[in-house]
């Protein structure tokens, strides 16, 4: 009787700090969203990919069609070579674009893909040709104060 | 002069020999591990001792700390416009650290020193010397179980610990102040890794589990056989564990969050 007892507060212990892992595995990590649902990888080569981290989802039009799986730098182009794994239910045409976007003013960086025309869709292993990089911000600043500073004395020069 | 050197030998030789024993104590008792297994009665009582009873204090615990995450996060993270992350800030700190470092120091003061006090009181009482009289070995019968029951258990308060507390986050942070269900639960989901978060704060239980129990049996088991051995070997469980814990999970950090 006394066992038996034990048993069964152990056997709750040991339940209870399953269903926990599980609670922190489903609500918290979202275990399901990662899934193992089928994927096919694309790549594309980026001139910069700013603050791109593996990982980071691909999007269309805002819902979530894949993860960035793998980032490498080409030293034959100097460029970087992205490896992306789409969802297999999602197929898109051979000339989509990607982009790298920003989420928020200074949030995560995704990459969103836009569907091109071709009747061809991408297939695992495909290139992707037309790609745009991050925005730097130090870039875009210093194009900006260039353009100010070759426009203040050329038009205080004509007056 | 010659009285310096003798003195920094013997206590290098002396540290050199505690060492020694700790570990050859420590291979002992992972090498009983199938033992354990075959009679699992014994951890199973044990089990049921350290995990069980830790339980009221661990969940309390895990919650108040929940709470108070929620209010100090919301507080800072508000002022950054960025309360929507409240639910990815709690559930990370809870999983990656609060959640093993606070259920191992919990479970170092309420089991360990329960550990520590049996063991020496045993030893004081005379009981392990009686049962190797008749060729039991105590490392195997008393040590072995109790050390194999808080490596089991450890990991499942350590969970419980996190669980409890991201649901008192969410009480204080959704309910009571008001932030967003959705955000709060879709930022921790798109934040929160399984393998790298929970996987590895997982395995900082384990190591904490074996952590404690193994500083709680050895201070037991090498405490002088008096009342005041063992008290001061309770003392030391505490002090030892805690630190080691802290230790270890700094190290455990940066070997596994690199960036």
């Amino acid at each position: 009787m006394q066992r038996s007892k034990t048993d069964v507060w152990v056997g709750m212990l040991v339940l209870a700090g399953a269903a926990a892992l599980l609670f922190l595995a489903l609500q918290s990590a979202n275990l399901l969203s990662v899934s193992w649902q089928k994927t096919y990888e694309i790549s594309a080569y980026f001139d910069n990919i700013g603050g791109l981290k593996k990982q980071a989802a691909v999007k269309s039009a805002g819902v979530v069609v894949g993860r960035v799986n793998d980032i490498r730098f080409d030293d034959k182009n100097y460029q970087a070579k992205v490896v992306l794994a789409l969802d297999v239910q999602y197929q898109f045409p051979k000339d989509s674009s990607l982009k790298i976007l920003t989420s928020g003013l200074l949030g995560e960086q995704y990459i969103g893909i836009e569907a091109g025309s071709d009747t061809a869709n991408l297939a695992p292993g495909d290139k992707v040709q037309s790609t745009q990089s991050a925005v730097v911000l130090e870039n875009l600043i210093s194009r900006f104060l260039y353009n100010k500073a070759s426009d203040g004395p050329a038009s205080s020069g004509s007056q | 002069m010659m009285g310096v050197f003798a003195r920094v030998g013997a206590a290098v030789r002396i540290w050199l020999a505690d060492v020694g024993h700790a570990t050859a104590l420590f291979v002992r008792l992972m090498l009983l591990g199938p033992a354990c297994i075959r009679r699992f009665g014994l951890v199973r009582d044990q089990m049921h001792f350290l995990g069980n009873y830790s339980l009221a204090i661990i969940s309390v615990s895990g919650l108040f700390v929940g709470f108070v995450l929620a209010l100090q996060g919301y507080n800072t993270l508000q002022r950054f416009g960025s309360a929507s992350a409240l639910g990815l800030l709690v559930a990370l700190s809870l999983v990656r650290e609060l959640g093993p470092v606070v259920s191992a120091l919990l479970f170092a003061g309420r089991a360990g020193t329960s550990l520590t006090a049996e063991i020496g009181l045993m030893k004081a009482g005379e009981q392990l010397s009686a049962m190797e009289m008749m060729a039991i070995d105590p490392v195997a019968r008393v040590l072995a179980p109790r050390f194999w029951a808080g490596v089991l258990v450890m990991p499942i308060l350590g969970a419980i610990f996190s669980a409890v507390g991201i649901l008192g986050g969410w009480l204080v942070g959704v309910v009571m102040i008001g932030v967003d269900a959705g955000s709060f639960w879709g930022q921790m989901q798109a934040g929160v890794d399984v393998w790298s978060d929970v996987g590895n704060g997982f395995i900082k239980t384990v190591v904490f589990g074996l952590t404690v129990s193994f500083i709680a049996l050895r201070q037991g088991f090498e405490a002088q056989a008096t009342p005041e051995g063992v008290a001061r070997a309770t003392t030391r469980t505490v002090v030892m564990a805690s630190l080691t814990v802290l230790a270890l999970d700094f190290v455990l950090t940066a070997l596994m969050f690199k960036l």
